[in-house]
């Protein structure tokens, strides 16, 4: 029993991380209907950047702010650069420059930093609280639901309750009619990027102290497991990709925890499989969402 | 015909895709508070008209005026210039409620999200404002098109089609709404097959075929045209 609540606890933990990593690809497959496979490779650069300025400053808040500028920067790097000049009538190649983009950044990030493990501490305990003799969350898990429970809730209220946020919906549905009705689409393109992978970003953060600290494929992990959520939850999906987050979080622990750590990748297979036979468009798909 | 100020001016228009010409030599005006419907078999250039004036697709000769000065080039130009368009497919965001397609123009122009509430209570449509548009019955989803077009007041409407699909009672209401438009002032042209409706709303009528006008002038003297009978009204409506 007592090890059952610390793996869902831990599990919970873990699954807001892949939440907010899953957010992200909701958002980009919502305003592009791609899957933006350089979306971990470019989350780590911006983690990179993070602890460069952590190391200067001294202050690991300091550095997560960096780091969130820092992916929103590259987002819209990416969005305006390589992906803009990518054929979209076919998926192919938007996928195959993302994958080029994704061995240039590690490869550079591997010459530029070395291909090592960095430590990166957590800016508060990672030693869990006992409660009634039971280890659950630690302070620093603690802070991880906390502030992925508050960005996920300020993007779902910034994409239903804004007026930008009307049009970052309106241009990613149905963008020709959007762009009749005077919204600047391709302004509204670049912005989504932006806010996915500053998300993209700040879960990468969240993530590396946790694990075994920061590395060119530190995130690659995370990119499988989040894809694998955002697909079960339906990826057009917000609320689908906070719920399967969990799920797949809480199956991930209970799975390493009772049986082993490898295991894991195939637990979180079938349960993938699973969906993709009963409900193809995943657990929480509305209808369709884009008219064209 | 009045002598009001002309908001839209069409002067020698010439589209052509390829060998084919699309539009040749149209010339026409929409003045302030009038409406003009635009009439012709299918592949007349009706839907290319339209196009021309939104700036979709660029004229070989001739110009295109809106309130006396050149068309904007881009949509949210044209948005500004006080132009509105719907869609003959309506392009609704399915997905998103009634009062959130009607809001979507005036997040671009930061027009008041009060008018939105209005434009609904206008068209009959403030009890299904929290509906997801794709969920409403085909006339009810047709006057959310109508809303969302509306909602920004434009000085000029484009409706393509805006009667198609329609029974007699919807017809009837949208007449009513159309004609109160041009009540206040606003001009409209529209794309319409409905020939009752046509003749109903149009304070002139312009008929295209194969690109070029053949007809102009009040419903009256259009109808009994024999070029437009044979052309169109002859051989019934497409
Ligand atoms: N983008 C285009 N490329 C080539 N031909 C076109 C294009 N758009 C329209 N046409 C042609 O121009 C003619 C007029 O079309 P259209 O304006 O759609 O007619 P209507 O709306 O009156 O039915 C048709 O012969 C059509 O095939
Ligand atoms: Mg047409």
């Amino acid at each position: 029993m007592d090890r059952l609540v610390f793996l869902v606890a831990a599990g919970l933990a873990h699954g807001a991380v892949l939440a907010l990593f899953a957010q992200s690809l909701v958002i980009v497959w919502r305003a592009n209907r791609v899957i933006n496979f350089a979306q971990a490779a470019l989350a780590v650069v911006a983690v990179y950047a993070a602890l460069a300025v952590t190391a200067v400053s001294g202050s690991w808040w300091l550095g997560a702010f960096a780091g969130v500028v820092a992916g929103g920067l590259l987002g819209a790097a990416a969005e305006r650069g390589p992906m803009r000049l990518v054929p979209t009538h076919t998926p192919l190649p938007g996928i195959i420059v993302a994958i080029g983009l994704v061995m240039i950044l590690q490869a550079g990030l591997a010459i530029a930093f070395g291909p090592e493990y960095q430590p990166v501490p957590a800016p508060l305990s990672e030693r869990p609280f006992v409660l009634a003799g039971i280890p659950v969350l630690s302070p620093y898990d603690l802070l991880v639901l906390v502030v992925a429970g508050l960005v996920m809730a300020a993007l779902a209220l910034g994409f239903t309750r804004t007026s930008l946020g009307l049009q970052l919906r309106a241009a990613a549905f149905a963008p020709e009619t959007a762009r009749l009705l005077g919204v600047r689409v391709s302004r509204m393109i670049t912005l989504g990027w932006m806010l996915s992978l500053a998300t993209a970003a700040l879960a990468g953060l969240l993530l590396v102290p946790t694990e075994l600290g920061l590395h060119p494929h530190a995130l690659d992990g995370l990119f499988v497991q989040a894809f694998a959520v955002a697909v079960i939850g339906g990826l057009d999906s917000p609320a689908g990709a906070l719920l399967a987050g969990l799920l797949v979080g809480v199956l991930v622990s209970l799975v390493s925890g009772y049986l082993v750590a490898a295991a894991a990748p195939l637990a979180v297979l079938a349960l993938l499989t699973l969906v993709l036979l009963v409900r193809p468009g995943g657990l929480f798909s509305a209808a369709k969402e884009r008219a064209a | 015909m009045n002598e009001s100020f002309p908001l839209l001016e069409i002067d020698g228009v010439t589209v052509a895709f390829g060998g084919l010409t699309a539009l040749e030599d149209v010339s026409f005006a929409v003045r302030e508070g009038e409406t003009v419907a635009l009439i012709g078999p299918n592949g007349a250039g009706k839907t290319t008209l339209f196009n021309a004036v939104c700036g979709l697709v660029r004229p070989g000769r001739g110009t295109v005026r809106i309130a006396g000065a050149p068309a904007p080039s881009s949509a949210t130009g044209l948005v500004r210039a006080g132009v509105s368009r719907t869609l003959q497919g309506l392009g609704l965001f399915d997905t998103m409620t009634v009062l959130e397609n009607v809001l979507v123009p005036l997040s671009t122009t930061g027009g008041d999200t009060a008018r939105a509430a209005a434009t609904l209570a206008r068209l009959g449509l403030t009890d299904v404002a929290g509906r997801a548009a794709g969920t409403l019955p085909y006339p009810e989803r047709k006057r959310v098109a109508l809303a969302r077009a509306l909602v920004t007041e434009p000085r000029l409407l484009l409706l393509d089609e805006p009667a198609g699909g329609l029974g007699a009672d919807d017809i009837d209401a949208l007449a009513t709404t159309v004609g109160d438009l041009a009540g206040d002032g606003r001009g409209v042209l529209l794309v319409e097959h409905h020939v009752d409706f046509v003749m109903k709303v149009a304070d002139r009528v312009v008929v295209l075929d194969f690109g070029r006008v053949i007809a102009a002038g009040t419903p009256d003297e259009v109808r009994g045209d024999p070029a437009v009978e044979a052309a169109y009204l002859g051989v019934g409506a497409a």
